[in-house]
């Protein structure tokens, strides 16, 4: 196992919902490149095929897809732009799930 | 009438009856789909109705079941109240109260998940468990327990101590969670799809969320199968709010109802109105919010089903509103002042935009309303403390007379 060395950056990590494993060969989370949500998405959609149309319609995310940093929404942050590193964990879910 | 199919609301993707709430293509929400054929004379499907049971079951034609479940614990046949106290204090021609806090659990929730039980043990689930701001916790530990099935309970930590301990009496696996209702909501899309369980809110939605018809249905049924002019109910995930109008529509449909949709006014509580201020402000999603209110049973603030809510007031003539903490608490009093029914802090949030509607004039003496009462108010004591005090006495008439003002002829 790779560990990181200390002061060395370590790459955010994306986890897949159940619903979209058909499509990452049943692998539920990736280590990825990027400073921002959406660098690191880019990298996962490159990654795996397909992906990038069941997340995202005409370059925005799907309006019934919730994504997260460490827990905290992306629209309380700056959306896409979101930075992110460190070993940050991603976390994209499907939207409408309670009340 | 069969169900169908599970159909995408967004793009209309169709799949198989099963424990699954998600389009796998577009991520949108799925919902039953069912086959009207054969369901052609109103007359006989009215008459069907009413030599059912006192239950939600009577209504089992326009439910997800091919017959009839039988359930260990019924939801539904609460009293649908006529107040003309309420009605001539604010103005307003009929005002009708559908006090659904009369349930096994005190609260709308015992209909949804009496529909969701009953669909998670003809699928063969064993464990059932469910993301709640309370009432739905009270359900789930209620209807698991009746039905001899396990069940976990996600709840927000700070939840009221009523809810938490009428919840965990049932023998559930009740688990607090350090955050808000979005975190656990967050924790539990999580868990579903690491577990065999039926989350009756989450994977079971579709199921679930058809609960809620029957509150359209039952309202119907209790005015003498007539639509009403508008219905005042409270907004949270905007799931119920939804099935409302979806219910009035079926009936409408298929002949049973004649008319149009009523009006439909949504209620917030100004500290989690992410609903309330998309429609505002004239936006068709909502932005989520940190809910801020005493309305914990309403904070959600990140509504699932909030687009489809702004739909249907913006398409009814209706509207969603906001009011504050202190409108809430003085709408708890209202309610109970002038009809005798004591609800949960829901269920003054819906009270408070009553009133708010009546005083601007929006609804009026030619008006027929129904206001959806959904929980009671026993579940949230602590929004009352400050309102209510005793006159203290020493058991003696010297003492009453001195302290007590004495009301009629002496």
């Amino acid at each position: 196992m790779w560990c990181p060395s200390p002061g060395e950056s370590r790459l955010p990590t994306v986890k897949i919902p159940a619903q979209l494993r058909g499509l990452t060969g049943n692998e539920s989370e990736a280590e990825v490149e990027g400073s921002s949500v959406g660098e690191a998405l880019e990298a996962l959609y490159s990654r795996y095929e397909g992906l990038r149309d069941r997340i995202t319609e005409d370059g925005e995310l799907r309006r019934f897809v919730n994504v997260y940093v460490g827990g905290e929404d992306i629209r309380f942050g700056n959306g896409l732009d979101t930075p992110v590193g460190d070993g940050d964990e991603i976390t994209i879910l499907p939207a409408v799930a309670g009340g | 009438m069969p169900a169908e199919a599970l159909k995408c609301k967004e793009c209309r993707e169709e799949y198989e009856l099963g424990a699954s709430y998600v389009c796998e293509r577009c991520f949108g929400p799925l919902e039953v789909s069912y086959d009207h054929a054969g369901l052609d004379d109103p007359a006989e499907l009215r008459r069907k109705i009413q030599a059912g049971p006192p239950s939600i079951w009577r209504y089992s034609d326009f439910l997800p079941f091919e017959r009839r479940p039988r359930t260990a614990l019924d939801a539904g046949f609460t009293p649908l109240i006529r107040s003309e106290r309420l009605a001539e204090r604010l103005g307003v021609g009929e005002v009708w109260v559908k006090n659904d806090a009369a349930n096994p659990t005190h609260s709308f929730k015992d209909r949804v998940v009496n529909v969701a039980v009953a669909k998670a043990q003809e699928l063969g689930f064993d464990v059932v468990a469910c993301a709640s701001t309370g009432n739905l916790a009270n359900a789930v530990a209620a209807h698991a327990a009746a039905a001899g099935l396990e069940s976990y309970v996600f709840v927000p930590a700070d939840l009221e101590e009523q809810k938490i301990l009428a919840t965990g009496v049932y023998g559930t696996k009740l688990v607090a969670v350090q955050g808000n209702y979005d975190d656990v909501n967050r924790l539990c899309t999580e868990l579903s799809g690491e577990h065999p369980w039926a989350f009756v809110n989450v994977n079971l939605r579709p199921y679930y969320a058809e609960g809620s018809k029957t509150l359209a249905f039952e309202v119907a049924e209790q005015l003498g199968f007539e639509l009403p002019d508008h219905v005042v109910c409270p907004v949270a995930s905007g799931s119920l709010f939804t099935k409302i109008a979806r219910g009035f529509d079926e009936w409408i449909d298929l002949g049973i109802l004649e008319g149009s949709l009523p009006a439909f006014h949504g209620a917030q509580a100004e500290g989690c109105s992410p609903v309330a201020k998309a429609y505002a402000d004239g936006h068709d999603v909502c932005r989520p919010v940190r809910p801020d209110t005493i309305a914990k049973s309403l904070a959600i603030g990140n509504p699932a089903d909030g687009v489809f809510a702004l739909e249907v007031a913006r398409g009814t003539g209706g509207s969603i509103e906001s009011v504050t903490d202190d409108e809430i608490v003085a709408g708890i009093r209202l309610l109970a002042e002038t009809t005798g029914i004591f609800t949960e802090t829901a269920g003054g949030v819906t009270t408070a935009v009553l009133a708010k509607l009546a005083e601007r004039g929006d609804l009026g003496p030619d008006d027929r309303v129904v206001l959806y009462i959904t929980g009671d108010g026993l579940k949230t004591l602590d929004a009352v403390r400050d309102v209510v005090s005793t006159y203290d006495v020493e058991p003696s008439l010297e003492s009453f007379n001195d302290v007590v003002p004495v009301a009629g002829r002496v």
